[in-house]
């Protein structure tokens, strides 16, 4: 048994200490206002704070902290991108996420599972290996494997090859992980809290105050604060705040489901992804499946859950895992998804000076939230695009340097 | 088997049909009709599982198939709700979460560490040093979870159906049966959900005067009705948007569709919080009735009964009329006021305590299950007194409230609110064309829910009709019927009373969650993990809001509730999946290729020969059938690919637009390449465009892009507003490409009325004709290099053409070649595969398509883009290469091309040429390496690296000499 347990189990009964802060008064001024308290937001806030000693800030968020995506993502952290670009920001994600549960001092259950992305057609083993070689030469650790070894990893995929959708081959990527992803909101929020940081959930942010091409302040719900800097990271309201703030985003807002069964004894170790059957399935610490799929096929801002989902995305379950149809789901949700041209994030400066910018997280935010929120956290702290982030630049577009990241991107989150 | 009870308790049971079933490896016999759970309460046994955490026994508490504790393992499948799923001759059914077995489970042993394990404690613990929790985790996955799956069963079948209706009506009680009585009277067509097996819901198993005809009266009123549909056993999973609901239905799931839909889902028997109130054998007084009114079951020798209302001295009174002793009514409310079933009770001379509760259970030192209560004066809210009287019990009844079935109200948007002292939801607001009547809605008597769901009824019909705008029929809830004691929730200082029991959360856990600052309700439910079980917060809403409430010096309305998600209850994968309908295309030549030993493999929905040949003769059978196709004919199957027929004056200009090179000069009887780019000029597909008459084209498109693009022209199409009609004829047409030096005189043997000389059909001459008596369209042009005919006859008389063309080039050595050689072939000649040597942002230069342009077009999709694109210079462009080494490994498709550590570019396209007898391949490099002569560094397979020449394309016949001729 762990020794934490042991000194808790021992010691005299009494009440727990608090470990997220109640809610103070909002004040008429900050420095900084981070609009949007999930897990990227009050990652910045953290990192502002102990990486710069910038700690006038205030969190604001429309619900409870990591109500939105963060909340309702299926905690997915990897780094087997395509591009250069996005394998070295993800890479240096994974290297955070390793240490982060020692240094937040909580455990967010970071569990190096390994990831398995399924090939059923050899365009799509093509891309596979350029992935894994790109990879490989960035030091991420992936590999293109075939069905004989991934029987070992996933014993019980259906491996026959006269179904419709045969496994050919698989992209394995050792280091692919889950997490606990409200752990890492409440970790960062309490750490930021001490720290100083000011969290106010519940305070909607109804309009950005912009003078001369420079943001001055936000109104809430609660009040207009000034402040000297804003960042916004609200995933799947981002073109929605940014244009409070008066510009578009070249984003387009979709929901993504997900849900998961009544918990089951462990049978499942890694994380199964098909690209091509648009579904993806783990299994939690609680034993519960947890699946997902492609994003809805319209536009949408509304949370709520389809039977169409259902129904589409448990078909390609049990075609590869047939034995689960009697497995029960427990519970369906959605969220809501901020999909860019290229599948990849938008972090930087925008045409609002002092207004920053973390959004266009599509289906892939929750992995990036250490690395986004440290470097955000710089660029606000020094005024400078770490060099990490320079790809990723919302003026990208219009200079046609995307980063194309459909290939990897696109399921499997 | 212990006796039953006399008819007419057990009325759902058929004493002529006994049913032996194993639990936990012992024989029992239950009735036909019974449920796991009650033929094994039937025999006494009352403990199913062990809990998720602690691993305590338990069972059902409500027998409505709910909770965690009533989950039990049948050998295809886990988590079986064993209180509603009948049981079945020879079924074995196993507890849940044991190791050892139900009686002797080791794991209770955690129980002990419970002081160590506080709320969240994994969260605390388990992470230093640094990666020590992967081998945690793997401890306490073993130790969670509940049901196991058997990776070898093969599932059964599952089918769907569609329904339609004015009005569904969810739920068959009372208030259900008269709503869809009050709807069938006015002509609706109405659809009535019952999940039980029959309809009645509280009528069938309440306490009711032996003279009552009610529920006999309702059942015949809806039966008379023709246009009523009763379904039983079927289960309304979800409610989404549009009153479009999910009913699962044994192995079906029926995708209902109605107008409106009326819920009366009843409600849900909650638990009393006290130390000890998980033992097996307590039972909320629903239960106490159903298992004596519909299995016939007496529940125990010796009851005690709980109760904060009337509901309590009916169960009382059920139980003792059915030969149970009622050791006590203990009441929680002071004063209770004088309802009729206690007045009853008082008459009978019953015990009674009021303003009392219990204050902990007691196991039996036998068995799984309770065997004591310790009943104390209640001294104030959530607090009694330390010592009271022992009683002695092998039953304890709770009647402790009803909380309204609001799950598929608030999927649909309806809007519940906690009210009152007792905390209890209740219906707000309601959607459009949604009504609510009975327990659901408040109601507390039938007479009640009787007249709401009347009401309900004629509400909907009132909507549907028009004729009125309905107000939505919310019953206010008669103040008498409000609670008269807060929620019955009593701490104890040892702990144990579970607020959870399906998450074994108890009341000391919540309150630490909130002083550690979870408050907001989600994060307590997210951090404690309160309501995330199996029944949802079913059965622990409304304490848990008791709890936090008091714990905050606040009101069970201001702490809220968490979020409603279908489905409604847990449902299984294998409905939502279904059948599985997955789309195969076969062309019309798919019988021929298997017959003749081609390996198929898919492209899209499309099945493809990929070679001719056994998989151990792989490489030879590809080189062979290049080789014909180089020195003799070969024929390939490309029914696969697109055909969009584009007619009508404006024709020409919808493929100026959509197209990039321009067609403006395309003579009737010619055809030319057809590049399609996005937006952002990237390239998105290619084919060929034949002018069939002036304002007629049939276009082609790739086998894997032809799907998405005919939605994409229809989209363009619906902003143009041209004077065109876009047909696809993908499936209309088969297509045939036969290629070689002898293609033209197989076609002449086989005897053709399109003149075929150079200077009658040259390259890139578009025909039509007879070929062997088939009208075809003929196509001369050429992908794998050499003289080549692309003939499109109507599907119907493909194959008929395909084996004619077989037999006619016998003689001359014709060889039918799948995808794989036609891959090398078109690679020898250095065409690029749109998808495989394009990525999600190849411009048209970058591979040197440039010339496909139409510079001079005003506009094309894409123009812009590629404009800009081709100011701002290249950053890497696509070129050939090849490897002198002949022994070096030949690099696969997707590795990479590197330069001082640095990734340039990468592999698209890799094959052995037969031909040339060497490696060749296409590839991204940097623009100053693509220079004809430049070497380049390839990583191969395991990082060796391999030198090779950029070399000018097409590898092939770079004259163009052998397709023209």
């Amino acid at each position: 048994m762990p020794l934490g347990l042991l000194k808790y189990g021992l010691r005299p009964r009494r009440s727990p200490e608090r470990f997220l802060p109640p809610r103070p008064e909002l004040k008429r001024a900050y420095d900084t206002v981070i609009i949007g308290g999930g897990g990227h937001g009050l990652a910045a806030a953290y990192y502002l704070a102990v990486d710069h000693g910038i700690t006038d800030v205030a969190v604001l968020d429309k619900g409870y902290l990591g109500g939105g995506n963060t909340g309702r993502n299926t905690a997915i952290v990897r780094a087997n991108y395509l591009t250069e670009d996005g394998v070295r920001f993800y890479a240096e994600s994974l290297d955070l996420w390793r240490g982060l549960s020692g240094e937040l001092d909580f455990n967010l259950q970071y569990t190096e599972r390994g990831h398995l992305t399924l090939a059923h057609a050899d365009s799509a083993i093509r891309t596979m290996r350029w992935r894994a070689e790109v990879n490989k030469h960035l030091g991420v650790d992936s590999e293109l494997i075939f069905p004989d070894e991934i029987a070992k990893l996933a014993p019980g995929l259906d491996l026959s090859i006269d179904v419709r959708h045969p496994v050919l081959a698989a992209l394995y990527h050792p280091p692919g992980a889950t997490a606990r992803h409200d752990a890492v909101v409440w970790a960062y929020a309490a750490r930021a809290a001490a720290h100083g940081v000011e969290l106010h959930s519940d305070t909607e942010v109804t309009g950005i105050q912009v003078e001369s091409g420079r943001v001055t302040g936000v109104e809430t719900s609660r009040g207009t604060i000034s402040c000297n800097r804003v960042l916004q990271a609200v995933a799947g309201q981002s073109s929605l705040v940014a244009g409070m703030a008066g510009f578009r985003l070249p984003i387009h807002t979709v929901p993504l489901q997900a849900c998961v069964s009544l918990p089951l004894k462990p049978w499942l170790d890694p994380i199964v992804v098909s690209g091509s059957l648009h579904v993806y399935i783990w299994q939690s610490a609680r034993g519960e499946v947890v699946i997902g799929g492609a994003t809805d096929p319209y536009g949408l801002y509304a949370n709520r859950s389809s039977l169409e989902f259902a129904e589409g995305t448990l078909l390609p379950v049990l075609e590869l895992f047939p034995f689960l149809a009697n497995v029960k789901m427990l519970r369906q949700w959605a969220g809501m998804c901020d999909m860019t041209p290229d599948f990849s994030p938008v972090m930087g400066v925008t045409p609002v000076e002092n207004l920053y910018i973390d959004a266009g997280w599509g289906t892939w935010g929750f992995k990036a939230t250490p690395v986004c929120g440290k470097r955000m956290a710089e660029l606000i702290a020094t005024g400078r695009t770490p060099d990490l982030l320079q790809p990723f630049r919302l003026s990208r577009f219009a200079e046609f340097e995307q980063v194309g990241e459909k290939g990897a991107a696109s399921v499997g989150h | 088997m212990r006796e039953r009870l006399s008819p007419p308790a057990g009325s759902r049971i058929d004493r002529s049909r006994p049913v032996a079933f194993e639990f936990e490896g012992r024989a029992f016999t239950g009735y036909a009709g019974d449920t796991i759970a009650s033929a094994l309460a039937a025999n006494g046994a009352w403990c199913l599982s062990r809990s998720f955490k602690l691993h305590r026994p338990r069972g059902s508490f409500g027998f409505a198939g709910d909770e965690a504790g009533a989950l039990v393992q049948l050998e295809s499948e886990p988590n079986v709700q064993a209180d509603t799923r009948a049981v079945e001759p020879g079924l074995r059914v196993q507890a849940q979460n044991t190791v050892g077995g139900l009686e002797r489970d080791q794991a209770a042993l955690l129980g002990r560490f419970e002081r160590f394990l506080p709320v969240g404690f994994y969260y605390k613990a388990f992470y230093k040093p640094r990666g020590v929790w992967n081998w945690w985790e793997k401890i306490i996955r073993r130790t969670a979870g509940l049901g196991r799956v058997d990776r070898s069963w093969t599932p059964e079948y599952f089918d769907k159906a569609y329904a339609h209706c004015d009005v569904a009506v969810i739920g068959g009680g009372a208030a259900g049966l008269a709503a869809a009585a009050a709807c069938g009277d006015q002509g609706l067509d109405v659809l009535l959900i019952e999940r039980e097996p029959e309809l009645g819901g509280w009528l069938t198993y309440g306490r009711r005067k032996s003279a009552d005809r009610t529920l006999d009266d309702l059942r015949r009123r809806v039966q008379a009705l023709t246009s009523v549909r009763v379904m039983t056993s079927a289960t309304c999973t979800g409610w989404y948007a549009d009153n479009w609901l999910a009913v699962s239905q044994g192995n079906r799931l029926h995708k209902v569709r109605a107008r409106a839909v009326i819920a009366c889902t009843g409600g849900t028997s909650q638990p009393a919080v006290f130390r000890n109130n998980d033992l097996p054998g307590i039972v909320s007084a629903a239960a106490a009735q159903r298992l004596i009114r519909h299995y016939g079951v007496r529940p125990g020798l010796r009851a005690v009964v709980l109760t904060t209302g009337d509901e309590g001295y009916a169960a009382a009174l059920d139980l003792a009329e059915h030969g149970t002793d009622v050791a006590a009514v203990v009441d929680c409310r002071p004063d209770p006021p004088a309802g009729p079933m206690a007045s009853q009770a008082e008459a009978r001379g019953h015990r009674i305590l009021s303003g009392h509760t219990v204050r902990e259970a007691r196991r039996d030192s036998q068995r799984l299950q309770i065997g004591g209560v310790l009943v104390t004066r209640v001294t104030g809210p959530g607090a009694c007194a330390a010592d009271g009287e022992e009683l002695d019990c092998d039953l304890l009844v709770v009647a402790a409230g009803v909380a309204p079935a609001g799950g598929l109200l608030a999927q649909a948007g309806a809007k519940f609110r906690p009210s009152g002292r007792g905390a209890v939801p209740r219906l707000e607001s309601l959607p459009a064309h949604a009504y609510a009547a009975g327990v659901a809605a408040g109601a507390s008597t039938v007479e009640e829910a009787l007249a709401q769901g009347e009401q309900a009824g004629l509400a909907a019909a009132a909507d549907l009709s028009g004729s009125a705008a309905a107000a939505p029929a919310i019953a206010a809830r008669p103040a008498a019927a409000e609670p008269t004691v807060s929620w019955p929730v009593f701490p104890h200082p040892d702990g144990h009373e579970f607020v959870d029991l399906d998450e074994d959360v108890t009341v000391r856990e919540i309150e630490d969650a909130l002083a550690e600052g979870y408050e907001d309700i989600e994060l307590l439910k997210r951090y404690s993990t309160v309501g995330m079980g199996p029944s949802q917060g079913r059965l622990s809403a409304i304490a848990t809001a008791a709890v936090t409430a008091a714990a905050q010096d606040s009101t069970a309305a201001a702490v809220g509730a968490t979020t409603n998600r279908p489905p409604s209850v847990p449902t299984r994968f294998g409905l939502f999946a279904g059948r599985g309908f997955q789309p195969v295309r076969h062309t019309p030549m798919q019988g021929w290729h298997v017959d003749a030993g081609a390996q198929m493999m898919t492209a899209g929905l499309w099945m493809r020969p990929a070679y001719y040949g056994p998989p151990e003769k792989r490489a030879d059978a590809i080189a062979d059938e290049v080789l014909a196709v180089r020195r003799a004919v070969g024929l390939i199957d490309v029914s696969t690919l697109g055909g969009f027929e584009i007619r009508g004056p404006d024709a020409l200009e919808f493929l100026e637009r959509a197209y990039t090179p321009s067609f403006r000069r395309l003579r009737v009887g010619r055809t030319r390449y057809a590049l399609l780019t996005d937006e952002q000029g990237v390239v998105v597909d290619d084919g060929v465009a034949a002018r069939q008459g002036p304002d007629h084209y049939y276009v082609t498109a790739s086998t894997s892009g032809a799907e998405q693009l005919y939605p994409l022209l229809l989209w363009y199409q619906a902003q143009w507003q041209l004077d065109v009609d876009i047909a696809d004829v993908t499936s209309a047409y088969g297509a045939i490409n036969i290629a070689g030096p002898q293609a033209r005189r197989v076609l002449e043997k086989l005897g053709i009325d399109i003149g075929l000389s150079p200077e009658a059909c040259p390259y890139l001459a578009a025909r039509t004709g007879k070929l062997a008596g088939v009208d075809v369209r003929l196509l001369r042009i050429g992908f794998v290099g050499e003289l080549g005919y692309e003939i499109h006859p109507p599907a119907s008389q493909s194959l008929g053409l395909w084996q004619a063309l077989i037999d006619a080039g016998r003689d001359y050595g014709i060889r039918p070649f799948g995808v794989e050689a036609q891959r090398v072939l078109r690679l020898e000649k250095g065409h690029v595969i749109v998808t495989q040597d394009t990525d999600g942002l190849t411009h048209p230069h970058e591979v040197d398509l440039g010339w496909a342009l139409g510079r001079r077009k005003p506009f094309f999709v894409g123009k812009r883009s590629i404009e800009i694109l081709r100011e701002k210079g290249l950053s890497r462009r696509l070129v050939g290469y090849a490897v002198p080494d002949r022994r070096a490994a030949v690099p696969d498709e997707g590795h990479l091309v590197v330069r001082d550590g640095e990734i340039t570019g990468r592999v698209t396209s890799s094959a052995w040429s037969p031909v040339l007898d060497q490696a060749i391949g296409l590839a991204y490099v940097a623009p100053d390496q693509a220079e004809v002569g430049s070497v380049i560094t390839i990583k191969a397979a395991r990082g060796r690296l391999v030198e090779a020449e950029v070399v000018r394309l097409p590898f092939y016949d770079p004259e163009n000499l052998r397709q023209a001729i």
